[in-house]
């Protein structure tokens, strides 16, 4: 059904919204003295409100597609769009510590920006547009990276930026071999045309397709960029890094998976679960000993990345799978920042044990910190520990036993070092650190949403029932 | 009001949180007030005990995750009202004991009934995910009471006990997702999948859900040979601590066993009877012969714990082998498991806060520090022994009414493993008797630190009530067992399908 180029951009508001709240940010910014540079952040605040208001008032109904097909419009885009915009709130609020800073305006924008690459990376229904994608929530970050201008900074944008420009190559030539036997860019007419092509053709350029998102996604092999960045990068911005870009990785995957390439021959699902077992193993066992808290933030995130691809595994064999992503997505999201935002509220602190005896001078920060860490552990009655649960449930459904109980083994082995920060910092002792009050405020607001959304969650899974967009 | 009882603590607990700065003093008296309000309400919901067609009575049942069909589904029944109505007590117990407390009182009192909410919780959920909702927080719960309130190595233990039984709950899970998956249609609730028996045909796929189960309610439990995380975890625990810790978290574990496992997967759970029965004896004996070797009066009683719960899980095993055959054999068994539960929970409850009132005193749990303590401090002494002689099982004390159940319920079925248990009991009370010996008799020795004081008052409200209830437990035991044996007969009913 043709339709006017006008109608498919009223459906695109938030990102409208948000393409608009970036180059309006800019001319803003350019033109603002320094102490007024907080009406670029009043700016963005609006634009994320306006933006999940509109997704909220537009909820989709079975979903459709926009620009031919290239564009999905379901229930896991909006999903991702609240999250992040959600997100981007959060990361504002703890973004204090950039405060009267001479290049605030360009932070805004580019956060607004990689925020819009993200969502498009979710919602993208055809190769080029999800390359597009891709790039738009990379570019901003390397700049973000090395924000701060300082040694270990600069170290990790160079990192990121040759990491990043490696696997967005690789995605490339992925495309190009997948359009060369597929005949297509489309995900709908890749589903007709690749079962009838040579297996190991569509596989070699499928797993090469994936690196782009599952590199952004932070998953095993190509997750070496995450502690460095994590640890190089200001805690705001490895909130950001590691928080965001994830959401719409992980919806562009099982996008892939489930509406491409599950009818080809080749066994997908297993392909994802042994992925997703490598990564949350590895990303465990390397969390074990580290003493410098962004760094074990940073294992952390990969690890949860695993337990997140294990509903990308279950894509099509459980109705659970994708609610369960979602849901999963939108804890891991809050619960994630609010560990980072106790973090940016202590700028001093570095290492463990740095934080002994937070709870005395600091008891709420302490108990947001408690929770967000309980949280990702999935500890009831947390918004991941619901996430847990119907991911595990639906890979269970899906015949994967033996990843669950992988999963499971490696909770436990998480416990050990989220406990190894929460033990001193529950313990009696005087401490002496300056804070920011904005980022412990946002600590205790996520905290609390984490905690609530266990609760919750039938609330929020009612909405989410609906399958991936039907392709035209 | 049954959803009162569960969250009045709890509620207390946030209002007391975020109340601004108050003195020591009304914290506690919030304290005790609350957990007796709450003992109150129990003691209504006992008087206004009527199970309905169900099974259960006060039940609520809410829609919670109705995608994966988990409610908030809550009752009571013969199984869970006594072991609602231990929780309230004893907690109410701790709170009297911790009058003489100090150290970060606010936040204790707020834990503690954070714990009290969780607890009740278990014993009411009629759903899975419920269930392992509270299951899972009381080890929260308890990690920050060992550490934050424990003795020297507490990091060390709380931080183990925290892996053991979390590693223990997800086990649980596991089984309990194997459950779902196995239902049709899909469900988490407990009533709901009792009377769907889904793995009713056996085969492989039971076998590893049952092993899951089991896994996890045995490290809860604990049974040997999962019991290592339990002797540090209570030696370094506060005294109020560990009485909460032996008297009602590890009834989790047994509680799991008869409401979940045997239930839901009557069938598995006939064919591994034997190898129950012999976890169980060896849990007796293993827990009786470690307790004579200690020399640490603390990790004593811990281990007994070990040979009390070891009873427990031998009656469970032989309810599954006499199932088909003898319906009053089967619940026999049950009802004295149910019945030491009880027991258990307000003999070692008591023994846990006598050794914390030894600890004020002489700040040790070395037996051989002590000597003549009877001398000079006479009600202590009395009361110890009256504790010692309830935990070896002595007629006219509530354990002797459990043991003797649980004996008989099981002497038909598995004579050689019930004789076996008879020599736990045996062990157990020469152990007792000599580390009576030890402390309180023969000529006194200096303790050093610390002046032996007798018996406090708050002390004595907090121990001698339990001890009390024992008593009248042992002696009129039919109000106890009038509740337990309708149920115990449903489980039988269930079991033997």
């Amino acid at each position: 059904m043709p339709r006017t180029m006008l109608a498919d951009l009223s459906l695109i508001l938030p990102e409208l919204f948000l393409t608009g709240g970036a180059v309006c940010g800019l001319l803003l910014g350019s033109y603002l003295p320094r102490r007024s540079q907080w009406l670029v952040d009043a700016l963005a605040g609006v634009v994320c409100v306006a933006g999940v208001v509109a997704t909220v008032v537009g909820w989709p109904n079975g979903g459709t597609t926009v620009f031919e097909g290239a564009y999905a419009l379901d229930v896991a885009t909006a999903v991702v769009r609240i999250v992040v915009l959600v997100s981007v709130l959060l990361v504002l609020a703890i973004s204090g510590e950039f405060r009267g800073h001479a290049r605030k305006s360009e932070f805004v924008v580019l956060l607004l920006l990689s925020a819009l690459g993200t969502i498009v990376l979710a919602g993208a229904n055809d190769l080029l547009l999800l390359v597009a994608a891709f790039l738009l929530a990379s570019v901003p970050l390397y700049a973000l990276t090395g924000f701060a201008k300082d040694s270990p900074g600069t170290e990790a944008t160079m990192k990121y930026y040759l990491l990043s420009a490696l696997a967005g190559t690789v995605m490339l030539f992925g495309v190009m071999a997948v359009f060369g036997v597929g005949g297509s860019t489309g995900y709908a007419r890749l589903a007709e045309t690749l079962p009838t092509t040579p297996a190991a053709a569509v596989a070699a350029g499928a797993v090469l397709v994936l690196a782009g998102p599952m590199f952004k996604a932070g998953a095993v092999p190509v997750h070496f960029w995450v502690p460095d960045v994590t640890q190089g990068a200001r805690p705001p911005v490895s909130a950001l890094v590691t928080t965001i870009p994830k959401i719409g990785a992980l919806v562009a995957v099982y996008r892939l998976v489930a509406a491409v390439l599950a009818p080809t021959a080749l066994n997908w699902p297993l392909l994802v679960a042994v992925v997703a077992a490598a990564t949350m193993t590895l990303g465990n066992l390397a969390a074990f000993f580290q003493d410098n808290v962004r760094r074990l933030l940073a294992y952390s995130t990969i690890s949860q990345v695993g337990y997140l691809l294990m509903a990308v595994a279950a894509a099509g064999a459980s109705t659970l799978a994708l609610p369960s992503l979602l849901l999963y997505l939108a804890a891991y999201a809050v619960t994630n920042l609010g560990a980072f935002a106790v973090v940016a509220a202590l700028p001093n602190a570095e290492t463990l044990t740095d934080y002994r005896g937070l709870v005395r001078h600091h008891p709420w920060l302490a108990i947001s910190l408690v929770v967000c860490l309980l949280g990702l552990v999935g500890t009831p009655p947390t918004g991941v520990f619901a996430g847990k649960l119907t991911v595990f449930t639906a890979a269970f459904d899906a015949g994967f036993g033996w990843l669950v109980a992988v999963a499971i083994a490696n909770t436990v082995a998480s416990l050990f070092y989220y406990l190894r920060w929460i033990a001193p910092a529950v313990r009696l002792e005087p401490l002496t650190l300056p804070t920011n009050h904005g980022a412990a405020g946002a600590a205790a607001v996520a905290a609390a949403v984490s905690l609530a959304l266990g609760p919750l969650a039938g609330l929020v899974l009612a909405p989410l029932g609906h399958p991936l967009t039907p392709l035209p | 009001m049954l959803s009162v009882v569960v969250f009045l603590p709890l509620a207390v607990a946030v209002g007391l949180v975020a109340m601004p700065r108050v003195s020591d003093r009304v914290v506690r008296s919030i304290w005790i007030a609350a957990t007796a309000a709450d003992l109150a309400l129990v003691v209504a919901l006992w008087i206004g005990f009527a199970p309905g067609p169900s099974g259960f009575a006060y039940e609520v049942n809410q829609r919670w995750i109705p995608t994966v069909s988990a409610g908030y589904h809550i009752g009571l029944d013969g199984l869970s009202l006594p072991l609602v109505a231990l929780t309230a007590v004893l907690f109410l117990a701790c709170a009297l004991y911790s009058l003489r407390q100090t150290h970060r009182m606010r936040a204790f009192a707020a834990l503690f009934l954070f714990l009290q909410t969780v607890c009740l919780g278990v014993f009411v959920s009629l759903d899975l995910i419920l269930f392992f909702v509270f299951f899972d927080l009381s080890i929260v719960g308890m990690y920050f009471v060992i550490a934050l309130w424990g003795h020297r190595g507490a990091a060390r233990a709380a931080l183990m006990f925290f892996l053991y039984t979390f590693l223990g709950s997800l086990a649980l899970l596991l089984g309990f997702i194997g459950l779902y998956v196995a239902s049709d249609p899909h469900t988490f609730d407990i009533v709901a999948l009792t009377a769907q028996n889904p793995l009713a045909g056996g085969g492989i796929f039971s076998v590893l859900v049952l092993l899951a189960i089991l896994v996890g309610l045995a490290v809860k439990t604990p049974t040997v040979p999962f019991h290592t995380w339990l002797p540090p975890a209570h030696t370094e625990a506060p005294a109020a601590g560990s009485a909460i810790l032996a008297g009602v978290l590890l009834k989790l574990g047994t509680y799991g066993f008869v409401r979940i496992a045997m239930p839901i997967l009557p069938g598995t759970w006939r064919d591994y009877s034997p190898a129950i029965v012999a976890i169980g004896v060896a849990g007796v004996l293993y827990g009786a012969f470690v307790a004579l070797g200690q020399n640490d009066l603390k990790r004593m009683v811990a281990y007994t714990s070990v040979n009390h719960m070891g009873y427990i899980l031998l009656a469970f095993g032989a309810a599954g082998l006499v199932a088909t055959s003898d319906a009053q054999a089967h619940d026999l068994a049950v009802t004295g498991a149910v019945t030491q539960m009880v027991s258990h929970g307000l003999i070692t409850g008591a023994l846990f806060l006598l050794t914390g009132v030894l600890y004020e005193r002489g700040r040790t749990y070395d037996m051989d520090a002590y000597g003549g303590l009877a001398a000079r401090t006479p009600w202590f002494a009395r009361v110890t022994a009256v504790a010692a002689f309830a935990s070896l099982g002595l007629p006219g004390f509530s354990g002797f009414i459990a043991e003797f159940q649980i004996f008989t319920g099981a002497l038909g079925p598995v004579p050689v493993a019930t004789a076996l248990a008879v020599v736990g009991i045996l062990v157990t009370a020469a152990l007792f008797l000599r580390a009576l010996q030890r402390v309180f008799l023969g000529p006194a020795r200096a303790t050093g630190k610390g002046d032996m004081a007798d018996l406090a008052g708050a002390e004595a409200a907090a121990i001698v009530p339990l001890l009390a209830l024992a008593v009248l437990i042992g002696v009129f035991p039919r109000f106890l067992l009038d509740v337990i044996e309708p149920a115990a007969r449903v489980v039988g009913t269930l079991v033997s399908r």
